[in-house]
């Protein structure tokens, strides 16, 4: 019997279970040149592309960037960086739709293009001298994630330290209608096998196989010529079947071995990268490239010229369809992904990310809307398709009845999604629906639980403080109790001096200030005082002064009067110093007076609108916004007073 | 004498393991009641008091006392499944006079706060931060939603703020894809 590696080497395949045979569809992109689309009016950036977190923005609006600079960090190891795929202006950034189903907003850098496509500086590395550390870097830092779709940061792949024995190009492309891979090897086959050689330093694997379906064999000699030069690397060509190109397909397919639910290739010694992160990983070390553009399929009947386009990173939807010739039609949908696990997009506004592979834009003809859903049957076709030997039809029962535990029993995580149950169901059950709704639910009650737990032990925390701070404050009452109980009896039995000392001192201790800072607040605070005193009275000079002004005539005329009898210039000045007083006096009641009206209007108006509250404050606001800060005091008051009689009508 | 011997050996076994059961009663007896801890554990910890206790453990100790399971409206039906399958009761709608609240969480209007500390004093979980005088916010990845702070504002600055969906917590929409066969 020979062994697991010399099987490998013969050339051996293995089986899967289950799978399906759609037409693929390919034919109308495989055999076309990569088109180069022209540069779009705006690039939008989404700020993560890839499994893990957003590295930190490091450009700001307005800014201009060269081609290639990147605009986040890698400041963790979970963090990959996204670039400028072409040199212009950094137009804002704020959300955007996401290349997502949900197509919630997220955020995202906007960018003008110059149209100049001007270059940073470059540093190439050389393969032979450079050492893991920094080509790992070096990937990181080009903004690589796995490009096969789920976008898993491509650094970690190749950092990983545990033995390697197989490293596994996956070339397969099993969705229907998707070429991008194909299309990419026929140009830059020499590429991968370098970047390959890139991952072979860094992972030093017994063996590398590359798997690629037997429907593209211009593709699959271009590998194999490639690769003549290279001992232990072995292109192995496929069997067409869906979905052979999932991770954990494909290493059956090719090694017999079978990952064990929630764990990694690793854990049994192998690591899967697509070829497109090989090609990027090349371009990257060896040209200083990082990741700007990705090879899409866009395809569909509704296009008179379905192709592979190389689009930036950021690309919107639209641009590549109109480059396409879309035409639109009634009902027509826009799919981002292959037909199988592809996802509808609501808004065509949507970017071209690090691992979006294919636009489809079938006509209704191609793609029918799905028929009515009806009962399941239980013929378990389902279960004779699933490659990942599940019981979809069990797993549907469980989702309808929302049941977590049964779900986890029948392995629901290790669905991989692929959408076979779905596509062989007599009833046309969208299946697959089923199962990502009752993930979301089954993580989100994950998450709850998670936070319960935080917000349990938050709970505990403040109620042990609590507690403590009542302790605290009873032993040191009862302190203070025994030393004036103390206090008194040695008081009545030597001197008052001594009780009047230990009052002093419990006192002291009771003031948790101490007397320097206290000297000190409260000479700040006279000082205040003395400010907020002179303050009034220039205020109130002021106002003399400006009162007295209207005043003139009378003053000159009892100047003049005074002038006339008494002749004494003297007594001009009091006189009028004691008329403009009054009438100050006067014209300030008058104010007062005003204002209480003011008050009471406020007041009414309060009361009036207190089942609208929001519109009073707005209305009571502007009147004494003079002061921001006095009017948001006053709308403050108002809102408490409102808020007060509003309870007690209601008690 | 036979069945002497008898007697006597199963007396002697009656005796002995009687004192184990004893011993054993005295050596491992638990404090407080699991079943209120398992209760507990199920519960959703807003500590928001809407099935008219003062927080989740009161109501887990009238749970396990024989209360309803369906007076929590933050846990909504899947809290009730659980503490269903825990009592063996059967799993009922939630209570009419409670509605499922839809996620939300506390947020200060900050330039109308005024600084009073009340919200700080009301929050069981200690997602407020702020001193007096000064401006108060809510750690939103901390409030529970409970609702608790919005009653003690004095100025009504306190919104309960529904959370916006995001993608990573985006449940899909059954209707969203539909998936046909494509010949």
């Amino acid at each position: 019997m020979p062994s697991l590696f010399q099987q490998i080497q013969a050339g051996k395949l293995w089986d899967f279970h289950g799978g399906v045979h759609p037409p693929t569809r390919k034919a109308q992109t495989a055999q076309k040149p990569i088109g180069m689309l022209p540069l779009p009016d705006r690039l939008y950036i989404p700020l993560r592309q890839h499994i893990g977190v957003a590295g930190h923005i490091l450009v700001s609006s307005g800014q201009h960037v060269l081609k290639g600079q990147p605009l986040t960090s890698a400041d963790n190891s979970m963090a990959v960086p996204v670039h400028a795929p072409t040199s212009g202006t950094i137009l804002a950034i704020g959300e955007h739709t996401s290349a997502h189903p949900s197509a919630l907003p997220e955020a995202t850098i906007t960018l003008v293009p110059d149209g100049l496509d001007e270059w940073r500086t470059r540093y190439p590395l050389n393969l032979a001298t450079s050492d893991k550390l920094s080509l790992l870097e070096r990937i990181q830092e080009s903004g690589i994630a796995g490009m096969g779709g789920a976008g898993f940061p491509a650094h970690l792949k190749a950092g990983l330290t545990q033995p390697v024995d197989y490293l596994i190009i996956n070339a397969v492309e099993c969705e229907p209608y998707i070429s991008a891979d194909d299309a990419l090897i026929q140009e830059g086959a020499i590429t991968i096998v370098k970047g390959i050689d890139i991952l072979c330093k860094l992972l030093n694997p017994k063996a590398v196989l590359i798997g690629i379906e037997d429907d593209k064999p211009i593709a699959s000699a271009a590998l194999k010529a490639a690769c003549s030069q290279r001992e232990h690397y072995y292109v192995r060509d496929l069997p067409t079947k869906y979905p052979s190109g999932g991770e954990k397909q494909l290493i059956q397919l090719l090694t017999n071995k079978e990952v064990p639910a929630g764990r990694r290739p690793i854990d049994i010694g192998i690591v899967m990268l697509n070829v497109g992160t090989a090609f990027a990983i090349a371009q990257a070390v060896l040209d200083d490239h990082p990741l700007l553009s990705r090879i899409v399929t866009v395809t569909g009947e509704t296009l008179s010229q379905p192709q592979n386009v190389s689009a930036l990173i950021g690309t919107p939807v639209s641009d590549l369809l109109t480059f396409c010739g879309y035409q639109q039609q009634t009902d027509n949908k826009i799919i981002m992904g292959g037909p199988m696990m592809g996802f509808t997009l609501p808004d065509l506004s949507v970017p071209i990310t690090k691992t979006t592979n294919c636009i489809l834009a079938p006509s209704l003809h191609e793609l029918p809307q799905s028929g009515k859903e009806t009962d399941c049957i239980r013929c378990s076709a389902c279960a004779d398709a699933c490659p990942a030997s599940l019981l979809p039809q069990q797993l549907l029962w469980y989702s309808k009845a929302k049941d977590p535990a049964k779900l986890d029993e029948y392995n629901l995580f290790d669905c991989i999604e692929c959408g076979a149950c779905a596509y062989v169901c007599p009833s046309e059950i969208p299946l697959v629906q089923y199962y990502r709704v009752a993930k979301a639910e089954i993580r989100e009650q994950q998450r709850e639980a998670v936070k319960a737990e935080q917000a349990k032990a938050r709970f505990e925390a403040r109620n042990a403080r609590l507690e403590r701070e009542k302790q605290e404050r009873m032993a040191r009452n009862k302190q203070l109790a025994q030393a004036r109980e103390q206090a008194q009896q040695s008081g009545s039995s030597s001197n008052a001096v001594a009780a009047a000392l230990a009052r002093i001192k419990a006192k002291q201790a009771e003031q948790t200030v101490a007397p320097a800072d206290r000297e000190q607040l409260l000479a700040e605070r006279e000082a205040k005082k003395q400010q907020a005193r002179e303050y009034q009275a220039a205020k109130a000079a002021d106002k003399q002064q400006a009162d007295a002004v209207p005043e003139p005539p009378q003053a000159d005329a009892a100047a003049s009067s005074e002038a006339t009898t008494g002749n004494e210039p003297s007594a001009v000045e009091p006189a009028s110093a004691k008329s403009a007083a009054v009438a100050a006096a006067i014209a300030r009641a008058k104010a007062k007076k005003a204002a209480q009206a003011e008050a009471d209007k406020q007041e009414k108006m309060v009361e009036a609108e207190q089942t609208k509250q929001p519109e009073a404050i707005e209305q009571t606001t502007p009147q004494a916004a003079t002061d921001p800060r006095k009017a948001a005091i006053a709308a403050a008051i108002a809102r408490a007073k409102a808020k007060k009689q509003a309870d007690s009508e209601k008690s | 004498m036979s069945l002497l011997t008898a007697l006597l050996i199963l007396g002697g076994l009656a005796l002995v393991f009687g004192g184990l059961l004893g011993f054993a009663a005295v050596r491992f007896k638990v404090q407080s009641d699991p079943l209120v801890e398992q209760i507990d554990d199920i519960l959703p910890q807003t500590q928001c008091g809407q099935c008219g206790y003062p927080g989740c453990r009161p109501y887990a100790e009238a749970i396990a006392n024989g209360d309803d399971i369906n007076k929590c409206p933050p846990g909504g039906d899947s809290t009730i499944r659980k503490l269903a399958d825990l009592m063996g009761v059967e799993a009922k709608p939630l209570n009419a006079a409670q509605t499922v609240a839809i996620k939300r969480v506390a947020y200060i209007r900050e330039d109308e706060c005024i600084g009073c500390t009340k919200c700080i004093q009301a929050c069981p979980v200690d997602a407020i931060v702020g001193a007096s005088k000064l401006m108060h916010t809510v750690i939103v990845d901390e409030c529970t939603g409970c609702d608790l702070c919005v009653e003690p504002c004095p100025v009504d600055c306190i919104d309960m703020l529904p959370v916006s969906p995001t993608p990573e917590r985006w449940k899909w929409d059954l209707k969203a894809i539909p998936i046909t066969q494509v010949e």
